[in-house]
């Protein structure tokens, strides 16, 4: 069906890579943007997000429900995030470092426990075709949008919405800005980063279970490129704010589509290249808003990476 | 009590001094040792929770490690990477910044090696294995420096900047070398041109340890003299203390940090070089291997001591190397090795709050 749409296929299998691809990024960037809206930041999302998708398949193939999968794997990131939380909690110990050591350790865990399901097919999540309409196979294929993804747009706005005019989004915003300041209020600083650290989690870990459970839809060892990753860099990129981070996921989503998206109608040569597009565009935009003069407008004052 | 302290502040023999200073280095020593007990513990009662005994486990990991000579030579043939991947860490790390993008430096540094050594074919081995070395130890250090570069010029922050630059080199790599640089012989395994039989560095002689090992080992006397024993050294660690103070002391913070970066750089790439000129013979995909990340364990547990990066490396290179022994012998995965690290590296960053608790490492004066 290429000839009948030729370059029109491109576009439009961008778009609809950017909806498939973006949901773990949306999931994760905005658990990251809860995490580091608190004062710290946790590079192990990584390792979460392989544990969330090595734990919804796992549960999917075990109990035949996707949607318990998905609440498990939001709670074995649940738990990840807690060791974090609590790990960094200590004195002295340097919250990057843990999030490295929590890459490996997340990634290690999700590769022993996960061995015996890399072959058995798990159900997967249903998607919603919102491009019945349309006669053009592409244009359906494209509009095919999954439940998470909804629930992702929602969990954004809400979280927009939190942070503004909630006293639980205040006191997170204190935390992040002013450990000092959240002391004097009388805030165990710790415990709400903390649970801020634990959410972030669970969210990320719901991303991870798109991966295995909608696109590509297997659970195998070589399922995350970095996408937990990426979020980190998504983040600052979105300033912190939760409505951004949706539109930036939807840009990494397309940025990662082209690649396959040009393969389809022929381009192969700069096939790798067009892959780095996703992280060329993460490094352009940091180096494009950082400065050494000061620090990024709407960044949380306590936090490490932009001191 | 009291009358001790005053005492020795008083008057500070040497006699004292050296006391005080194997207290620390104590300090540094057992703390890791401890936590890397715990997180043994750790391990071995997961292990036990899947039904295995975890005793059969660590008797194996020795068996696979360090009982034998072909094992010593296969835990070594691993540590050698590791040993130039972890002062990729370890250098930047004077300076105080945490750089993770050491497997894009090995990458690019492998590749750069292997199209020295074609380009150069002709010449003698030596002096094409010297142009190897160069060429990879340029690219791999430019590498990371750009990452330096960009958080001192720009205040990008530099572990997030090293690990984008990791993914975009990887990219690069397999462009160049399923495109433009491919061998149009090699078929099934993407590879650039061989750089020949004669060319490869070979193994150390009596041993099937290749001269990779002796790279490192070299590199990391030469860092630990640098860091140690020199003015710069001195300049960096300075720099990595607090940086405001090394400005006001008129300290070149960047060049400090640009070249403290650029070895390390360096040392990854003269890695990548050792895999191409020792092992594989051309850059191809079993290049990208992990030993980058793995050298950023190394070098947490080593504190960024380039001497302790020596034996961690050992360590890990054995773990690493009877993996396949579990594997056969046990019926356990083959990521039992890289959780055995994962619990390792996480135990280890929570025992730096140790750092000064316990009276017994103190210093008598202070």
């Amino acid at each position: 069906m290429d000839a009948s749409l030729g370059w029109w296929g491109v576009p439009i299998a961008v778009l609809g890579g950017a909806i498939r691809i973006s949901t773990p990024f949306l999931f994760v960037s905005l658990g990251e943007c809860l995490t580091e809206k608190s004062g710290r930041i946790n590079l192990g999302l990584e390792g979460i997000l392989v544990m969330g998708a090595m734990t919804g398949y796992c549960v999917s193939y075990l109990t035949g429900s996707p949607w318990l999968g998905v609440l498990a794997a939001g709670f074995a990131g649940l738990l990840l995030g807690l060791l974090h939380g609590m790990v960094c909690s200590l004195p002295r110990v340097n919250d990057i470092a843990v999030g490295i050591g929590l890459m490996l350790f997340g990634t290690g865990l999700a590769f022993f426990l996960g061995k015996p399901f890399v072959q058995p097919k798990a159900p997967t999540l249903p998607a919603i075709p919102l491009g019945a309409w349309a006669s053009s196979p592409q244009v359906q294929a494209a509009l095919q949008i999954n439940v998470l993804f909804i629930v992702g747009a929602l969990l954004a706005v809400a979280l927009h919405w939190v942070f503004r005019n909630t006293r639980w989004g205040l006191v997170v915003r204190m935390v992040g800005d002013s450990a000092d300041a959240a002391r004097a209020m009388g805030y165990n600083v710790n415990a709400v980063r903390m649970l801020a650290t634990a959410l972030g989690g669970f969210s990320a870990g719901v991303g991870g279970s798109f991966l295995s459970l909608y696109y590509p839809g297997s659970w195998n060892e070589g399922l995350s490129s970095g996408q937990g990753l990426m979020a980190v860099a998504l983040v600052i990129f979105a300033r912190w704010r939760p409505i951004h981070c949706f539109w930036a996921a939807l840009l990494f989503g397309g940025a990662s589509a082209l690649g396959p998206a040009l393969q389809s109608v022929g381009i192969t040569s700069g096939y790798y290249l067009f892959n780095a597009a996703p992280y060329v565009l993460t490094l352009g935009v940091m180096i494009a808003t950082c400065s050494t003069k000061r620090t990024l407008a709407g960044a949380p004052g306590e936090l490490s990476v932009t001191r | 009590m009291s009358d001790s302290a005053s005492l020795s502040a008083a008057a500070p023999s040497a006699a004292t001094f050296s006391f005080d200073r194997l207290r620390r280095s104590a300090e540094a020593v057992l703390v890791p040792l401890g936590a890397l007990l715990v997180a043994m513990i750790l391990f071995g009662a997961f292990v036990a929770v899947l039904g295995k005994d975890p005793i059969e486990v660590y008797k194996l990991i020795y068996k696979g490690a360090f009982s034998s000579a072909f094992a010593w030579q296969n835990t070594l043939q691993r540590a050698a990477p590791l040993v130039l991947t972890a002062l990729c860490v370890a250098l930047p790390a004077q300076v105080g910044l945490i750089v993770i993008g050491g497997e894009g430096a090995l990458v690019l540094g492998g590749l750069a090696a292997a199209v020295a050594g074609h380009a150069m074919s002709g010449a003698g081995p030596l002096t094409i294995q010297i142009g190897m070395a160069i060429g990879a130890m340029l690219v791999g250090g430019a590498w990371i420096a750009l990452a330096g570069a960009l958080r001192h010029y720009r205040g990008v922050n530099e572990t997030i900047s090293s690990l984008l630059l990791s993914y975009i080199a990887i990219a690069l790599f397999n462009h160049f070398v399923e495109g433009p640089l491919r061998d149009p012989a090699s078929l099934n395994k993407p590879s650039t041109m061989p750089i020949g039989e004669a060319t490869m560095i070979g193994v150390i002689p009596g041993t099937d340890v290749h001269w990779g090992l002796v790279f490192g080992v070299a590199f990391c006397l030469i860092a630990f003299v640098l860091v140690r024993y020199t003015v710069q050294g001195f300049a960096m660690r300075i720099v990595g203390g607090n940086v405001r103070a090394a400005k006001l002391a008129g300290l070149p913070v960047g060049l400090l940090i640009l070249s403290s970066c650029g070895l390390g750089g360096a040392a990854a790439g003269l890695a990548g070089m050792a895999e191409v000129a020792a092992v594989h013979g051309s850059a191809n995909a079993s290049l990208i291997a992990g030993y980058g990340y793995a050298g950023i364990l190394v070098s947490f547990i080593a504190r960024h001591n380039p001497l302790a990066i020596l034996p961690v490396a050992v360590l890990l290179g054995g773990i690493a190397a009877s993996g396949g022994l579990l594997q056969r012998r046990l019926d356990l995965p083959d990521a039992t090795v890289l959780l055995l690290q994962g619990i390792a590296f996480m135990v280890i960053l929570a025992s730096e709050t140790l750092y000064g608790r316990a009276r017994i490492f103190q210093p008598k004066a202070s």
